[in-house]
């Protein structure tokens, strides 16, 4: 059907064909010639200048000395004339050849003809049969049980590249739901791992923790990422939460996973005024007074909240372990 | 008008138009919203100090936050905010504010730093609460630690005010305002009083010789020279994208014209 | 013979004798080359793989692929004694213990920003013109290909000094990882060697970083080149461009001065960048902890539109039967992106199966003698400009006086609104270019000058437009769409049914064009002036 479109095509217009060639000042004048030549010398030698700037600044110049530039602001000389060096040495060898290869290589536009990419047809026609003799020779066409077992054997094969790869990490059982909260862990300041005291927190402060440590035990980045809380201390009679939410707060104060439940990001930009916490990654509003209920952005949960409760001494305990998994979702989570 | 006529057909003349409306209109904006106030010379007695500020107060504050503090319909109840708040709110330029935005913006403050002190004493003198900070009693320079007050900035501050401190987006066109330029005593009683979107940092979960450390580091950061160029307002990869898109590839494209372009 | 001929001639001779090569580079030597500037943008990507190279392996000497915990002693006293992985500490020893490191740290960083901004302008450019038809479809797809790994090699380059937005970076790749639905957690784990971020995560896309990937990219270029150099490259119409031929430089010398030099002025000018403008501070972003973020956490450019299509996506997650599916990140992280790969990739076969053309094409096509394709592009241009301005929402806020909300909403409708409407507009602008081609070929150019005819009557006089230049304005073919029959002679239907009505609609609309100005046309204007 494409070759009877063709056949509708308009006379077209005619091909005048490439123009006349217009030939350069440089190919005409040789003072023209001389001048170019001069000027691809002097672009050669600004990049010759700008190596000796960039041995100058890498040998002798101090890291110290800063120098205020307007746009730049106060910078530093080094690694400013260090770049400028070899900024000034690279470009200028590029604007030399260029300018040498516009001014005084020929011009001519040159024509060469294209040939279809498509073989002779002889061609063609023997290398289908080639391949036709050549499968008809091994004959995996007639030997089925050689077809059959050569496709078992390559697609198990497969797999020995992929199961080599299981080593690289360990199996995530129920990590995912696992934190390092405990019933009566305290917590503690993030950074100074100080414990803290109901009275510790005014009306409208936040404090981000995590769990006491047992001695000897090091934080790990991993437990971290899961055991990370924001506090957060409002007026009591500001919350709107169930009977159950409401026996996890302390005289207004009310704990949240700080690990956003979109995407993992530490969601700790809280808004005094609005009661609102903002994650900075992609913008998920929790707000406060609502056991962390999403009300805008792309997270589909609350934050998990923290079971709070005093210890003997009178500082915060967790009350238990985060009843659901902190963090982003996973297919084995149990969000129902 | 005779100028403007010759040069019309030039294709110039839109942007330039436009650009020209434009600064008029800023510059008529600005202007138009400055305003002045008469000032006023307290002097240092503690009770004369206080009926000064009663007085600011009465002309400047009292329209909004009530005759006695006690807040009203879009202004908040003053009343145990203490001298600190007083002092950041009116010694940043934020209260009193120039209109009702989403929140009160810094800018050069209305009231010098006696009528400030007088507001504050007057303020405070009705219900006890923080007391306004000296930046000499301050010893950052000397006690802070940069290095942990970095640890403490990033935990506690960078997620609203940016890694570098130059502000950030908050929800509903709130932001979290730079912290380039603002005096160490504000830095420190907008710590300790919370100040509009802001959560309290209270002196036992931040110590007060830590909320040092952290003015120190933000200090360190707002003298730190450009070590890498341009800072291109250390706002993260998004300016470093478009200055990619623009200078960057613009005038690589450009000097491929110049290579392609058939010399004369 | 000067002396210069002579050494030539003793080189070449010593290589053919030994290599008997002379036939083949003597052919290749003159292999032509159009010029055009928009066919240098391929180089400026190659240019800037070369640049990543030869910092990258400079970076490689110092830095130190390890999370180990180390405390920092070096010179950057603001982070002086604090806890960090060796990455970041190494990272840090280069920019401020090594001379010059920091300007191969940026000069690296910002070659690899310009590697991608030349590979999509690269890609548009071929999009735009048609570059990608038979027999091209290959090298589209490999072109597609090195986008792709582009995006992965830059994102995986940027985690490496493991800074806190790098590290946030990672968290978020972890959170999609884990998402996918029955093997997340097995994934997520396997990547990480176990819970996030683990020890081995830095180590492990080092080596794909710099070994695995940088292979691969140099088998992909290669092949990319040589079937540029296989095929010919394409040329714009123009007096005396064919299918037949291609016309412009030879190889040796001038093309070859013209690209080395362009390749230093490339290196020069990333340099430049390098030395003047700052690029991942990441002294100032701070060691890597999940428990610390900062306002503005947004990847570079080219993942920007990936975080944006994030932010908007509605909170969707299916929970059932015990088990969860995040389709809040499913969507925008995996399913939008495959789609829009999936179907770059496969245009050049979805356009020939519109038109029905399969025959080779060599002649580029102006981007308004294809308007259906150019208002293709226009629009998916406008999708992805909606979804970066959205990952980059919180600074628009803050600069512009707006909200995210706002801007979030806005994006959110705009996704799916505005590329329509880029569409429609793009082939109705198109479509008047073409009539406006039309009238310039048949009446000439308004040259602004009134003459007053003698009965009184004012014109403008038009000038007439050269041979060559209306021969570039009409040398393209227009097509009629497909007439495909939707039922047989016995009134059967298509046993296609429903596709080959499919492809009626999108032919016809693939090509509505304006008519061009034949010989007969033009002929019959006579002087072209009216």
């Amino acid at each position: 059907m494409t070759s009877d479109n063709q056949s509708n095509e308009i006379a077209p217009l005619t091909d005048p064909g490439i123009p006349a060639h217009l030939h350069r000042k440089s190919d005409l004048d040789p003072k023209a010639a001389k001048k170019a030549e001069r000027q691809v010398g002097i672009l050669f030698i600004i990049s010759a200048l700008g190596t000796i700037l960039f041995i100058y600044s890498y040998t002798f110049m101090s890291e110290k000395i800063f120098i205020f530039l307007p746009v730049l602001g106060n910078s530093n000389a080094k690694q400013l004339f260090l770049g400028l060096g070899m900024a000034i040495s690279l470009f200028f060898i590029g604007m030399g050849a260029v300018h040498w290869a516009k001014t005084l290589m020929p011009d001519n536009e040159v024509v060469a003809q294209r040939h279809e990419l498509r073989s002779e047809e002889v061609d063609r026609e023997d290398f289908v049969k080639t391949v036709k003799e050549g499968a008809a020779a091994a004959g995996l066409g007639r030997r089925s049980i050689i077809k059959r077992t050569l496709g078992v054997a390559l697609g198990l094969s497969g797999l020995t590249p992929l199961l080599l790869l299981r080593d690289l990490g360990p199996l995530p059982k129920d990590d995912f739901s696992k934190t390092s909260w405990e019933a009566g862990t305290r917590l503690v300041t993030d950074p100074g791992d100080r414990p803290i005291k109901p009275s510790d927190l005014e009306i409208g402060a936040v404090a981000q923790v995590l769990p006491e440590l047992p001695a000897g035990k090091e934080r790990k980045l991993e437990d971290i990422g899961k055991d990370a809380v924001l506090l957060i201390r409002i007026r009591p009679a500001e919350f709107q939460l169930d009977a159950e939410r409401l026996s996890w707060t302390h005289e207004g104060i009310i704990a949240f996973s700080k690990i956003c439940s979109h995407m993992g990001c530490a969601v700790a930009l809280y808004e005094q005024t609005t009661k609102h916490l903002l994650c900075p990654c992609h913008q998920s509003t929790y707000d406060v007074t609502r056991a962390a209920k999403v009300i805008f952005g792309p997270s589909a949960r609350p934050l998990p909240q923290l079971a709070l409760a005093l210890d003997a001494e009178g500082y915060l305990v967790a009350k238990q372990p985060f009843t659901e998994p902190v963090g982003p979702s996973f297919w084995e989570r149990d969000s129902s | 008008m005779n100028f403007i006529s010759r040069y019309r057909r030039s294709k110039f003349f839109g942007p330039a138009l436009l650009a020209a409306a434009l600064f008029v209109l800023g510059t008529s904006y600005s202007v138009a919203s400055a305003t002045t106030f008469k000032a006023v010379t307290p002097s240092n007695d503690k009770t004369t100090l206080i009926a000064e500020g009663k007085e600011i107060f009465a002309r400047g504050c009292s329209s909004c936050h009530g005759l006695n503090l006690e807040g009203g319909a879009i202004a908040p109840s003053l009343i145990g905010v203490g001298a600190a708040s007083v002092d950041f709110q009116v010694g940043t330029g934020r209260m009193p504010m120039a209109d009702m935005s989403v929140q009160a913006a810094r800018k050069d403050p209305i009231y010098n730093e006696a009528e400030t002190a007088a507001l504050a004493a007057y303020v405070a003198s009705l219900a006890p609460g923080p007391a306004a900070i000296r930046n000499e009693d301050l010893a950052w320079e000397r006690s802070g630690d940069a290095a942990e007050g970095g640890q403490l900035f990033r935990s506690n501050c960078s997620m609203c005010h940016n890694f570098a401190g130059q502000g950030g987006a908050l929800s509903q066109g709130k932001y979290a305002p730079s912290l380039m330029g603002v005096e160490a005593k504000h830095i420190y009683e907008a710590l300790i009083t919370g100040p509009q979107s802001m959560p309290v940092f209270s002196d036992k979960i931040i110590t007060p010789a830590e909320k040092l450390s952290i003015i120190k580091w933000i200090k360190a950061a707002e003298s730190e020279p450009n070590l890498g160029g341009a800072s291109l307002g250390r706002t993260g990869p998004v300016t470093e994208g478009l200055l990619s898109w623009s200078l960057g590839i613009m005038a690589l494209i450009g000097v491929a014209v110049w290579i392609t372009a058939k010399a004369k | 013979m000067s002396k210069s001929e002579r050494v030539a001639g003793t080189v070449a001779n010593y290589v053919d004798e030994r290599t008997g090569a002379a036939k083949w580079l003597k052919k290749n030597l003159n292999k032509v080359f159009p010029d055009h500037w928009s066919f240098m943008l391929g180089e400026i990507a190659l240019y800037s793989f070369i640049i990543l190279l030869l910092t990258g392996t400079f970076l490689t000497f110092w830095y130190d692929p390890s999370m180990q915990e180390v405390e920092y002693e070096g010179s950057y006293q603001p982070l002086s004694g604090l806890k960090m992985s060796a990455a970041y500490a190494s990272t840090l020893h280069i920019s401020f213990d090594i001379r010059g490191g920091l300007l191969m740290r940026q000069i690296h960083h910002w070659a690899a920003l310009l590697f991608m901004v030349a590979i999509v302008v690269h890609l548009l450019r071929v999009f735009f013109t048609g570059a990608f038809r038979k027999p091209r479809e290959f090298n589209w797809i490999l072109g597609i290909g090195l986008l792709t790994l582009g995006i992965v090699e830059g994102f995986l380059g940027y985690s490496l000094p493991d800074d806190l937005l790098s590290g946030t970076g990672i968290r978020i790749a972890e959170a999609i990882i884990q998402a996918i639905p029955v093997v997340g957690s097995y994934l997520a784990y396997f990547v990480f060697g176990g819970p996030f971020p683990g020890e081995v995560f830095i180590p492990r896309i080092y080596t794909v970083h710099i070994l695995l990937l940088p292979g691969i990219f140099l088998a992909l270029i290669t092949a990319h080149l040589m079937l540029v150099w296989y095929q010919k490259h394409t040329q714009y119409p123009g007096p005396g461009r064919t299918e037949k031929n291609v016309v412009g430089y030879p190889l040796m010398p001038v093309y070859m001065a013209k690209a080395g030099g362009f390749f230093f002025i490339v290196f020069g000018f990333t340099a430049f960048l390098g030395a003047v403008a700052s690029i991942n501070p990441i002294w100032l972003f701070g060691p890597y902890t999940p428990a610390q973020i900062t306002a503005g956490s947004q990847p570079d450019w080219y993942m920007g539109w990936l975080d944006g299509l994030v932010r908007m996506a509605p909170p969707l997650e299916t929970h059932a039967f015990g088990h969860t599916i995040s389709w809040n990140i499913l969507i925008p992280a995996l399913i939008i992106p495959g789609i829009l790969f999936t179907g770059m990739a496969l245009y050049p076969f979805i356009e020939s199966w519109m038109t029905g053309d399969k025959r080779e094409h060599h002649l580029l096509d102006r981007p308004r003698n294809a308007p259906n394709r150019t208002a293709l592009g226009a629009m998916s241009l406008t999708f992805v400009l909606v979804t970066l301005l959205n990952g980059g929402n919180d600074l628009l806020a803050t600069h512009f006086g707006l909200t995210i909300n706002q801007i979030m909403w806005f994006s959110r409708i705009g996704v799916l609104v505005l590329p329509p409407i880029a569409f429609v507009i793009t082939k109705r602008i198109c479509l008047s270019l073409q009539r406006s081609d039309r009238e310039l070929v048949l009446h000439g150019k308004e040259t602004g000058r009134l003459v007053m005819l003698p009965h009184g009557e004012f014109i403008e006089i038009h000038e007439e437009l050269s041979p060559e230049k209306k021969w570039t304005l009409t040398a393209h073919e227009q097509l009629p769409p497909l007439e495909i029959a939707q039922e047989n002679q016995a009134g059967v239907r298509n046993p296609k049914g429903l596709r080959a009505k499919l492809q009626q609609y999108a032919s016809k609309s693939h090509q509505e064009q304006i008519e061009k100005p034949s010989a007969k046309d033009v002929l019959e204007l006579g002087d072209g002036r009216h």
